[in-house]
């Protein structure tokens, strides 16, 4: 046993174990439902292919959400309830009506900005000579954790008053044109759009890449017609490009929109959320973690979730009509 | 043709396997994440190591020996600290063969209590707050010490020292290093060329800030030099500024009344302390030497807040024993160097009011290996390896003065065991978690970024859970 445990060795072979394990158990499950036949041949086909996962689920995120719903309603160690109080206090403190007005502008501001950006840069590199380049170049922040970008872009922010060197890029350039430094990340309320400017940057590449999928899509006779009939390239970009990509315009707004709301470790690596630039989801950590207050720590957590409901459900209800316009 | 290919796929498979399993592997992982740097590589230093092995040993028998176990450390302790204090652990290592994992993060504060309430807690912790350590206690998460820590503390450390490990009549975490707040970093050399004179009494340090304003002020080089951010314990250094002028204006009995509550956060004495500090770190004629206005020592990292001294940019900089660390490498840290500290001042010339603060090191579970590493952690042995590394210094009272790397901290320890001093503990470290590591630090930032006395202390005296 000691062999399983303490070398790698030994633990990579209990992993590939237990998986074989778990495989077979899953396999002779459904071999199990196979024998039923007629009508609850579905049901127990469905019961062992999507059961476990169905429990997974039920047990990682059902679970949690109706736990953290109940301390929504009960005091900061969770010991006592008391009622509508947490979410009264959210929707009248001013430091989390501040969270509240900043999430909205992220929300508001990216989805839109970076899916703009990444469908017109997809539409201009389109067939060009540097395509591949050109698109590598945009989806290279991508890669790059939420964290690594935020540390990025903090040193390009950098302030240092304006009779000493500047180190920050940004402030560099300013000064060097004559300008005054600016203090980018204090002073409020712009600090909050600078920091949008940081997850645009990150999310236009992913824009862009969907969009650019869709747009190599659209029949080619459709173009050819327009083209025909004499188009001018904004009428071909409104009429044509635009509404023939509509399905991955919608999925890429709403994917956005959902990772906008949950936002988080940009404030907290280049601001720590303070000078007024707190958001929902740090906001949430700060009193759960910080202060110890699980009571409104949960009651966030409910109202981010409520604001992400209306988003999936749309998503959703979009999914189901392009499956019933393309006939699957 | 089919059939390669399929025996292909299966070995790509099982080889990706094998390396993803042994990228996560790993018996004692910390897991949950702690953040930032610092995790120091086992270098091959000589301090605190005689050349032989076996002889030292001796002194590690009583931990008993075990069999490559490894025990996680969490602290907020990173950079070069960090790399000191993997140091401490090398003799013990070879000795006892457990390894010590430490990990050090700047969201210490924060990561602890996640680490702890989701079931991921490392082995031993290095509380910079007695109150933190107070709300892992009641919250159940850190466990009494062992018997031998306990005895170990009895003989090393005095009854105040021992009362800050203990909650609610029973003993948790025995203190490890500790440190002087009270100390204002300055340059001998630009002293003695301008003909400066150590300062005295709080009075005598105004005006010779305003002298320094009057002689070298310009829109670069100021009198004063601070920083206080510090990742997810931004504004810890103003705090500081805070209780030694609380110590100092309103006196002892006050400040221990002002950390139990019982003297109300946003009450006239503190707002006066208050603006004592303000007349300083508000004023942009007396502050940020070397880096911009009174606003930017907000966003100054407090490792780089001293450092314009040895540009000439700045003259002092009021900041802890431990600072010495931060110094470059070559930096020559002596009463006619580049760089030394002096004794902030009291309000008159007898008073000697004196800021302290340390660490405790807590237990999460009660595993053999763990109680060893505590119990070494407890021990003059670990104080003196570490005092001799340099840059930091113990209240135990079995530290060889002799063996602290500099002067600054041959001064601090002789202030820690002079009894005539006033000593108190850094305030924000006793009062609740929420506030002393919360609503303080974010109430202190918002106070340097333009926010006036009254209604940060006002939300500080709110906050008190």
């Amino acid at each position: 046993m000691d062999f399983f445990l303490y070398s790698k060795v030994g633990q990579m072979l209990l992993a590939v174990l237990a998986l074989l394990a778990v495989v077979v158990v899953l396999l002779g499950g459904a071999r199990l439902a196979d024998r039923f036949a007629g009508r609850s041949r579905n049901f127990w086909a469905a019961v062992a292919f999507a059961g476990p996962a169905a429990v997974l689920l039920g047990v990682g995120l059902v679970y949690p959400a109706i736990r953290t719903t109940i301390m929504s309603f009960m005091d900061r160690r969770s010991e006592n309830p008391v009622g509508l109080e947490n979410y009264r206090w959210i929707f009248t403190d001013p430091a989390s009506l501040q969270g509240f007005i900043n999430t909205f502008w992220w929300v508001i501001l990216v989805p839109l900005v970076s899916t703009t950006v990444g469908l017109i840069y997809a539409i201009l590199v389109d067939n060009s000579r540097f395509e591949k380049v050109a698109k590598s170049l945009l989806f290279m922040p991508m890669a790059i954790s939420f964290v690594g970008a935020g540390i990025i872009w903090k040193f390009v922010y950098e302030y240092r008053g304006a009779a000493q060197e500047q180190i920050g890029l940004l402030n560099a350039i300013l000064v060097q044109l004559g300008f005054e430094p600016l203090r980018f990340l204090q002073d409020s309320p712009w600090n909050t759009f600078f920091l949008i400017v940081v997850m645009i940057w990150i999310q236009a590449g992913f824009a862009m890449v969907l969009l650019s999928a869709a747009i190599k899509a659209i029949p080619g006779d459709i173009v050819e017609a327009a083209r025909l009939d004499g188009v001018n390239p904004w009428q071909m970009f409104w009429r044509i490009t635009v509404p023939s990509v509509r399905p991955t315009l919608v999925v890429v707004l709403t994917t956005i929109i959902i990772a906008t709301l949950k936002i988080f470790d940009i404030p907290r690596t280049m601001t720590g959320a303070r000078f007024d630039t707190q958001v929902l989801a740090n906001l949430m950590y700060d009193q759960s973690f910080t202060f110890g207050n699980n009571g409104i720590g949960s009651a966030l957590a409910v109202m981010i979730f409520v604001l992400v409901v209306p988003v999936v459900v749309f998503n959703v209800r979009q999914m189901i009509r392009n499956r019933e316009v393309r006939g699957a | 043709m089919l059939k390669h290919k399929r025996t292909g796929v299966l070995l790509a498979g099982a080889a990706s396997l094998a390396l993803v399993l042994s990228a996560c592997g790993g018996a004692d992982d910390l897991g949950g994440g702690g953040g930032g740097g610092g995790g120091g590589d086992d270098t091959e230093t000589d301090a605190g190591g005689g050349a032989s092995t076996d002889a030292d040993c001796s002194a590690f028998e009583e931990y008993g020996t075990f069999d490559g176990e490894t025990v996680t450390l969490f602290s907020s302790i990173r950079e070069q600290e960090a790399d000191q204090l993997q140091d401490t652990f090398e003799a013990f290592t070879e000795c006892t063969g457990i390894t010590v994992e430490h990990n050090g993060s700047g969201e210490f504060e924060q990561q602890v209590v996640v680490q702890a309430e989701g079931g991921n807690a490392p082995d031993l912790a290095i509380f910079p707050q007695p109150g933190l350590l107070q709300r892992m206690v009641r919250d159940g998460h850190v466990l009494p010490a062992p018997d031998a820590v306990e005895s170990k503390v009895d003989e090393g450390w005095s009854e105040d020292w021992k009362a800050y490990g203990t909650v609610d009549g029973e003993f948790y975490a025995a203190p490890l290093m500790a440190s002087v707040k009270s100390f204002v970093w300055y340059s001998p050399s630009a002293f003695e060329e301008n003909g400066y004179e150590v300062p005295e009494t709080w009075d005598d340090l105004m005006a010779l800030t305003e002298q320094i304003a009057a002689d070298h002020g310009s829109d670069t080089v100021k009198p004063w030099c601070a920083g206080i951010e510090s990742g997810g314990a931004t504004g810890w250094p103003a705090t500081d500024w805070i209780e030694d002028v609380v110590l100092r204006s309103a006196g002892a009995d006050a400040y221990d009344q002002w950390v139990a509550n019982e003297l109300a956060f946003n009450s006239p004495e503190i707002v006066e302390a208050v603006d004592m500090a303000g007349a300083i770190l508000k004023n942009d004629d007396y502050v940020n030497g070397g880096i911009g206005d009174s606003r930017s020592i907000a966003t100054t990292s407090f490792n780089d807040g001293g450092l314009p001294i040895l540009e000439g940019n700045c003259f002092m900089h009021r900041q802890a024993s431990f600072y010495e660390a931060q110094w470059p490498e070559g930096t020559d840290v002596s009463p006619d160097g580049e760089v030394f500290a002096f004794y902030l001042p009291g309000m008159t010339a007898d008073e000697s009011p004196l800021l302290v603060a340390g660490e405790f090191v807590g237990a999460f579970n009660d595993d053999e290996a763990t109680a060893a590493v505590q119990a070494f952690m407890a021990s003059s042995e670990w104080a003196n390896t570490r005092v001799e590394i340099g840059g930091v210094t113990s209240a135990n009272t079995g530290v060889d003065p002799e063996l602290a790397s500099s002067d600054v901290l041959r001064l601090a320890i002789e202030l820690l065991q002079d009894e005539s001093a006033v000593a108190r503990f850094d305030g924000s470290d006793l009062m609740p978690s929420e506030v002393g590591a919360g609503s303080f630090w974010t109430a202190m930032v918002d106070w340097i970024n333009g926010s006036d006395t009254q209604s940060v202390l006002d939300t500080v005296e709110s906050s008190w859970p």
